[in-house]
């Protein structure tokens, strides 16, 4: 089996377990809307919630990838199903860009709810001329923030006694994603008086972390795995 | 390793070399080497707080190094693990040195404990990164795993340490910019500034022998507990 074919299966499964379960949908959508409205709850101001809007967005993004990503390895806890692939002799690389693909998926769903929610609570408007870089920051920095969950999920999440590593290992890898996805998500809403021509180099360093992490990740997935 | 003393007679020599650096050092920073000509006095922190700071990425470097030699299965030993994580402990605190006295040196010269500038910012990144590197060597399970683990997460860590030297260079800076490598140094601070990093570099050697042998012994302990654990079930079993 080659490993593209693993990652689809794997992938299709983790995605069907959401569908049959509704967790995402039940409980990490509300928990993120419950996030932005707690800005504003703390912010109370909404010139304030409009100029720092994108970074609000994707704080609560990583907030919620936290979440996300011992939930995709929590599924993966019972009857040690990680350990039967190994033992099976599934590729890692396979299992790894499965699961990623999958948490990219979720991913998507959530940040449009946040975006979503951003328009209506902060009062975000977008502009036609910043669409384009705004829908490639958010496809480029899914990319990453699923890669760098999907391996330190792997090695932080969901058995027991661990999950209070996982937000203290990955957020500060995560950092550069927020700077960058900030700022370019800035530049597409003309926050601060940014310009889109000023994002762009901004989505060669989210490029360049989903890269990184894309390979690192498919690399060293399988030695965690090993445990 | 059999318990007992850490201690050999080379580390007892380089321990006489450790105290007489930092006695250079303190005469030099304190005493011989003048104030600055904007900061005054202040400035004598810079002897503690740079070598700190260089000290701190040398042993995360020394971290990435010996993981990569643990994961390379030809030169794989526990012993590259135990270095590793040794050095990981003694950057920690180099790099909360560097931190402290950093923070007290910007009260002094920019009337604030803390800014978000670039180097600043980034170091901050690199010490809470190195804490959860700590965490993953805590998280229990054979000593293979835990080198395995804490060697992946120390290869994807050692990629910020450039990112924070240059940080200065690269984004809006508060920070002072690379000063030594630029030549900016009048002759007797200069020469103050290596006598630290001279006497910091022979501590940092000093600790990372002393911790990785108390760290050996700690493993075999460990191992020990569990074999006297399975030949005391076997003898349950046995009676």
């Amino acid at each position: 089996m080659s490993p593209w074919r693993i990652a689809r299966l794997v992938a299709a499964k983790d995605l069907r377990i959401e569908r049959r379960s509704h967790i995402i949908t039940n409980q990490v959508l509300p928990f993120a809307a419950l996030v932005m409205v707690l800005f504003a709850f703390a912010l109370d101001n909404d010139d304030a919630l409009t100029r720092v809007a994108p970074g609000l967005v994707w704080m609560a993004t990583l907030f919620s990838l936290v979440v996300l990503v011992q939930r995709t390895f929590a599924v993966e806890a019972a009857d040690n199903a990680l350990d039967a692939l190994v033992v099976a002799g599934v590729r890692p690389e396979g299992i790894f860009h499965g699961k990623a693909m999958a948490l990219a998926a979720q991913l998507a769903v959530l940040e449009a709810v946040l975006l979503a929610a951003a328009m209506v609570l902060y009062r975000v408007e977008l502009r036609g001329e910043g669409i384009a870089l705004l829908a490639v920051t958010f496809v480029v920095a899914t990319l990453g923030l699923a890669f760098v969950g999907t391996l330190y999920g792997g090695l932080a999440a969901g058995a027991k006694g661990r999950e209070t590593l996982l937000p203290l290992l990955m957020l500060p890898v995560v950092a550069p994603v927020l700077i960058g996805a900030t700022r370019a998500t800035e530049a597409a809403l003309g926050t601060n008086d940014a310009t889109p021509s000023e994002g762009w180099p901004w989505i060669g360093l989210l490029a360049l972390f989903a890269v990184l992490f894309g390979a690192g990740g498919t690399y060293a997935f399988g030695s965690l795995l090993d445990d | 390793m059999t318990p007992g003393p850490t201690s050999t007679t080379f580390t007892r020599w380089l321990g006489a070399a450790v105290l007489v650096g930092m006695v250079w050092l303190v005469v030099f920073g304190l005493v011989i080497s003048p104030d600055d000509r904007v900061q005054g006095e202040g400035v004598r922190i810079m002897y503690v707080h740079v070598p700190s700071a260089w000290l701190a990425y040398l042993a995360f470097i020394v971290t990435g190094i010996a993981s990569a030699c643990y994961l390379i299965p030809r030169t794989r030993s526990l012993t590259w693990d135990r270095i590793a994580g040794a050095s990981a402990e003694i950057g920690v605190l180099f790099m909360g040195i560097t931190l402290v006295t950093g923070s007290m040196w910007g009260h002094l010269s920019w009337n604030t404990y803390w800014t978000w500038d670039s180097r600043l910012t980034t170091t901050a990144f690199l010490f809470i990164t190195y804490i959860g590197y700590l965490a993953v060597r805590g998280l229990g399970g054979s000593l293979q795993q835990r080198a395995k683990r804490s060697a992946v997460i120390a290869l994807i860590a050692v990629l910020e340490v450039p990112l924070v030297h240059f940080s200065v260079t690269l984004w809006r800076p508060l920070h002072q910019d690379e000063s030594v490598a630029k030549g900016e140094l009048e002759n007797l601070m200069l020469f103050s500034l290596f006598v630290g990093i001279i006497a910091f570099t022979l501590l940092y050697v000093w600790l990372l022998l002393h911790r990785q042998r108390v760290m050996s012994m700690e493993d075999a302990v460990a191992e020990r507990g569990l074999d006297a654990a399975i030949a005391e079930r076997r003898s349950e079993v046995a009676r």
